[in-house]
């Protein structure tokens, strides 16, 4: 393969490959939360049956090695890009013609996205995953294996609601860009699945975003207790 | 129309450049953008100031000498043209139209506006021909080449290498100008036997040379004079990893 990893399209297969591991993760990781709106016990077991067991231990390792490696090759490529761009810049320069705004602001967004992604760490995986590993079941307010619970208050505050819907909104943008993006980059034909790409990833995009923002408002909606016990 | 221009004047390449303003008066709205400058060239030679130098020649869209990012787009604001195919119909009576060179640090300035694209020349050096033995001019249809693919190929061979591409990817990257390279002999029989070597060559080639890499942000494609597709990217890049896994 000679230097394929050093060259420019090799980081960004590097890149592509991550991304698109880490689209799979999220969908997991959705259909997993949106257990919780329609069963809080059902929620609870799938937290249980992951846990600190080995198996999820090994999910998390490779998981977080994909989130690592696709910030480290996003942070190398964006250092190469600038420069390449020369010291020199424009004083005007005007957008051109059908550029998505999400593909000129990546690197923004995943800042956003990895700073989402600390809150949401001390919120939960701290909590829960984390006081499993160290064995400490009083880490948190709740046991570790309660991951309704944890949900439950914090989406009571509206102030978190907001935060992490903001943070869905960039990965949102991140996404509706990477995910046609990352096909792009490993070759796929594009001179007649460009625009069917851009649809679908479009489509991957917005339900990812409206399964994770659903578990987010059904349970501030739950803590209004405008509903009474009769629906919720 | 009268218009007030503020361009970018710099001495060499070491030296630091800045915008000087301009005015030019009574230009017709049927006048080319370059022969704008040509008119304002000469009202400089008359006071004895030095002329704006700026890149051009067919001045017919078609050989990719001239330049000019203009008011923020690469050859101006109009699509699918040059520089030299830019009238001043575009523009309004009092407008203030800023120029400036093409940016990237693979795209060196020389004197004002014109600046070193022989960047472009190396990559070509590197793999952008057909060297293996295709013999003579071939009785037309004796090798059947599918429609779709003579059309891509013919819609790729259209890049005339000026480097809007380059000027205007926020990345500095050349990926476009590669890819058409690359795709347009990729798709022909003649092309075909060093599609693999020479996908390496100038993507190494213009690695080399300090381009950036591409983001897919479409920005080249939408600036481009000559509307080549992105879509070329993907299939340089499905012809670089294929040879590369190969090694």
């Amino acid at each position: 393969m000679g230097n394929l990893f050093t060259s420019t399209i090799g980081r960004k297969l590097i890149m592509s490959v991550s991304g698109l591991f880490l689209v799979l993760f999220l969908l997991f990781h959705m259909s997993m939360n949106i257990a919780a709106v329609f069963s809080t016990e059902a929620y609870n077991a799938i937290c249980g049956f992951l846990g600190a067991n080995w198996y999820a231990l090994a999910g998390t390792l490779v998981l977080a090695a994909g989130v690592v490696v696709h910030i480290v090759y996003a942070t190398i490529l964006t250092l190469h890009n600038r420069s390449s761009r020369g010291e020199q810049r424009y004083a005007v320069e005007a957008k051109p013609q059908g550029v998505e705004w999400a593909s000129q602001n990546m690197f923004v967004l995943g800042l956003i996205v990895v700073l989402g992604l600390v809150l949401h760490f001390y919120n939960f995986w701290y909590n829960m995953q984390f006081a499993e590993i160290i064995g400490n079941h009083n880490l948190g307010p709740f046991a570790p294996a309660d991951g309704a619970a944890y949900i439950a208050d914090l989406f009571s505050s509206p102030v978190y609601c907001l935060i992490y819907l903001v943070w869905f909104a960039a990965l949102w943008f991140h996404l509706t860009h990477g995910f046609w993006s990352a096909f792009q980059t490993l070759g796929w034909d594009n001179q007649i699945w460009l625009k069917r790409l851009r649809c679908i990833s479009n489509i991957v995009a917005t339900v990812i975003f409206l399964g994770f923002a659903l578990v987010v408002v059904t349970f501030y909606v739950r803590s209004l207790g405008l509903c009474g016990a009769a629906c919720c | 129309m009268n218009l007030k221009l503020k361009i970018w004047r710099q001495k060499n390449a070491q030296s630091k450049g800045g915008f000087v303003n301009y005015t030019v008066e009574n230009i017709s709205p049927d006048t080319s953008f370059l022969e704008m400058l040509d008119i304002l060239n000469n009202k400089l030679i008359h006071n004895g100031e030095e002329p704006v130098v700026f890149d051009h020649d067919c001045r017919e869209g078609i050989c990719g000498m001239c330049s000019l990012h203009i008011n923020g787009h690469a050859h101006g604001p109009d699509e699918d043209i040059t520089t030299c195919q830019l009238h001043m119909r575009k523009f309004k009576d009092g407008d203030t139209i800023t120029i400036e060179p093409w940016r990237s640090r693979a795209f060196p300035v020389i004197k004002d506006l014109a600046v070193d694209r022989s960047a472009f020349d190396k990559i070509l050096q590197a793999g952008g021909f057909v060297s293996v033995n295709t013999g003579g001019v071939p009785d037309a249809n004796s090798i059947p080449i599918p429609k779709p693919d003579a059309d891509e190929s013919m819609d790729a061979a259209a890049c005339i290498g000026c480097g809007a591409c380059v000027a205007t990817c926020k990345n500095g990257s050349a990926m476009l100008f590669v890819s058409a390279r690359v795709s347009s002999l990729a798709k022909l029989p003649q092309g075909r036997v060093e599609a693999a070597r020479r996908a390496k060559a100038m993507v190494a080639k213009m690695d080399e040379l300090g381009f950036g890499a591409c983001t897919n942000t479409g920005a080249c494609e939408a600036e481009c004079p000559k509307g080549i597709s992105i879509a070329h990217i993907a299939r340089m890049n499905r012809e670089f990893l294929s040879a590369k896994l190969k090694d």
